[in-house]
């Protein structure tokens, strides 16, 4: 299972890529292959806020749905709408095209706090 | 991502103690299926995936393993007028190797599951109840035959189901059989061979599609599946989970017990009121069901096609529009494989059940507006 080093991930499966003042959010590889195939996304709008660990939104797959959290807490700057007609590009590219959010993080330093690839692949036993 | 607390998902983990496995547990292990907990069973989910495994029901065919269903046999002169007083529908008006669809109620007129029966000869009768409530099925019939000249052997651990449903099943299993599908109608039964073993060949499904169910000796299961899978490759059939199996029995609008039945709802609630048959006589639960009919259900089971953006799912509240209580409760909903769309099936009020009223169903912070429609969401077109 695809786990990249260079992300932060949350206990509940988002993942945070930080990039300057910048991360951009989204739901792990190993998350989506859980979900099967996601069918439906429900995302706050630009320029709405995160608190860490508050739910910030829904993902919902043939069988089940589920809230999404947020690892960080900042503003949302933008969203990715192609997630609206195509959520099956979390299944398919969870990293990449898949992407939910970028945020205007608040802090980011508080990304220390969650847990590098080596901790998340140990969680989903994928070490 | 956390699972909300609603639907299936809860019921699957919910699931204590060691599951039960069918004799294709390592069948299903080898294709890589995702397995479930479902009814104290060790079940497949899904394979490749299932909307890939939903279509290919709808347009090719799909293999399902339904070991876990029970099988209850009745047999004795009198079979018939035993089952047709432990059930709310006739089985004596049966002819042999017909199949109708049935339930076995409370004396208060509650479900306590739904059922196939066939009649397989004069005296003979096969009931295939829920996995969940396969026990408990045994023992109910066990005391309601009592004093009937019948007896009753439950063979569901030994007997293993599999179905083949889709419109091609048709021509991949008349290749592997000497029963005759031409002749063998919708909700009938025949005895004989299915892919090389000895198997009983029932016309029945819970897909909305042609398709047939094989009933054969656990033993012989893996042979079964086996050459199924391999003559029905060339026509695209592939093996499907109780994924796809859920999202096909809601499009064609047929009751999951546990979410639309259950012992506090009777046959008319889940608008199954041509089930019960008054007219035979004597039955548990006729009483209540009388005053029930007489009565008019309280609340009644409806379809309804969601008509903003979001999902209804199993525990959602549903409301008239505007107003802060809920006035019924969502059952089962799922994106639509076939249809794109999001659909449900509720209970509501009598008076919110006609087709075109519009309600709302209450998704996580938001209300979204949601039509009555008539069931089923899909319907099959005629065979070509």
């Amino acid at each position: 299972m695809d786990v990249p080093d260079d992300l932060r991930y949350t206990p509940d499966h988002e993942w945070v890529r930080l990039d300057g003042e910048e991360g951009v959010v989204g739901i792990t590889a190993y998350a989506a292959d859980e979900l099967g195939d996601i069918v439906f996304v429900e995302l706050p709008a630009a320029g709405s806020r995160l608190e860490t660990g508050a739910a910030f939104g829904a993902i919902e797959s043939v069988k089940t749905a589920s809230d999404l959290f947020a690892p960080l807490a900042g503003e949302v700057v933008a969203v990715n709408d192609a997630l609206t007609s195509q959520p099956e590009l979390i299944n398919s590219d969870p990293y990449g095209d898949g992407w939910m959010l970028r945020v205007k993080v608040d802090d980011a330093a508080d990304a220390e706090r969650l847990e590098d690839a080596a901790a998340y692949r140990t969680r989903i036993g994928a070490a | 991502m956390r699972a909300e607390g609603h639907g299936p998902a809860d019921e699957v983990a919910a699931e204590v103690g060691p599951l039960l496995r069918t004799a294709l547990h390592g069948r299903h292990v080898a294709l890589g299926a995702k397995l479930v907990g479902f009814g104290g069973w060790e079940m497949p989910l899904q394979y490749a995936g299932i909307i890939e495994e939903h279509h290919a029901v709808r347009q090719r065919a799909g293999l399902f393993d339904l070991s876990h269903m029970g099988e209850v046999w009745v047999s004795g002169p009198g079979a018939d007028a035993g089952l047709a007083y432990a059930l709310v529908t006739d089985p004596a008006r049966l002819a042999v190797g017909r199949a109708h669809y049935s339930m076995l109620c409370t004396p208060d007129g509650g479900i306590i599951d739904d059922l196939i029966v066939y009649r397989v000869a004069e005296e003979r009768f096969l009931v295939v109840p829920n996995a969940s409530n396969a026990p408990l099925v045994a023992d109910e019939l066990r005391v309601r035959l009592d004093g009937f000249d019948a007896a009753l052997d439950d063979a569901s651990s030994r007997t293993s189901l599999v179905a083949i449903q889709g419109p091609e099943a048709r021509a991949i299993l008349g290749a592997l059989t000497d029963v005759d599908l031409a002749s063998l109608r919708y909700y009938a039964i025949a005895e004989g061979h299915a892919a090389s073993v000895p198997a009983f060949v029932a016309r029945t499904g819970y897909t909305g599609e042609d398709g047939f169910e094989l009933f054969v000796e656990r033993d012989e299961a893996g042979t079964a599946w086996d050459a199924l899978l391999a003559a029905g490759a060339a026509r695209g059939l592939v093996p499907a989970g109780l994924g796809a199996r859920d999202t096909l029995r809601l499009e064609a609008g047929m009751a999951l017990y546990g979410n639309e039945l259950d012992r506090d709802t009777t046959p008319m609630e889940a608008a199954l009121d041509r089930l019960v048959k008054f007219e035979k006589g004597g039955f548990v639960g006729r009483e209540a069901l009388e005053r029930a009919a007489e009565a008019g259900p309280r609340k009644r089971l409806v379809g309804l096609a969601m008509r903003g953006r979001g999902i209804a799912r199993h525990g959602y509240p549903v409301h008239r529009p505007a107003e802060p209580a809920a006035c019924g409760v969502v059952t089962s909903g799922t994106l639509s494989p076939t249809l794109g769309e999001a659909i449900a099936m509720a209970y509501v009020p009598m008076t919110e059940s006609e087709p075109g009223t519009m309600l709302e169903v209450g998704i996580r912070a938001t209300r979204v507006a949601a039509e009555v429609v008539a069931l089923p969401f899909y319907k099959r077109g005629a065979p070509a």
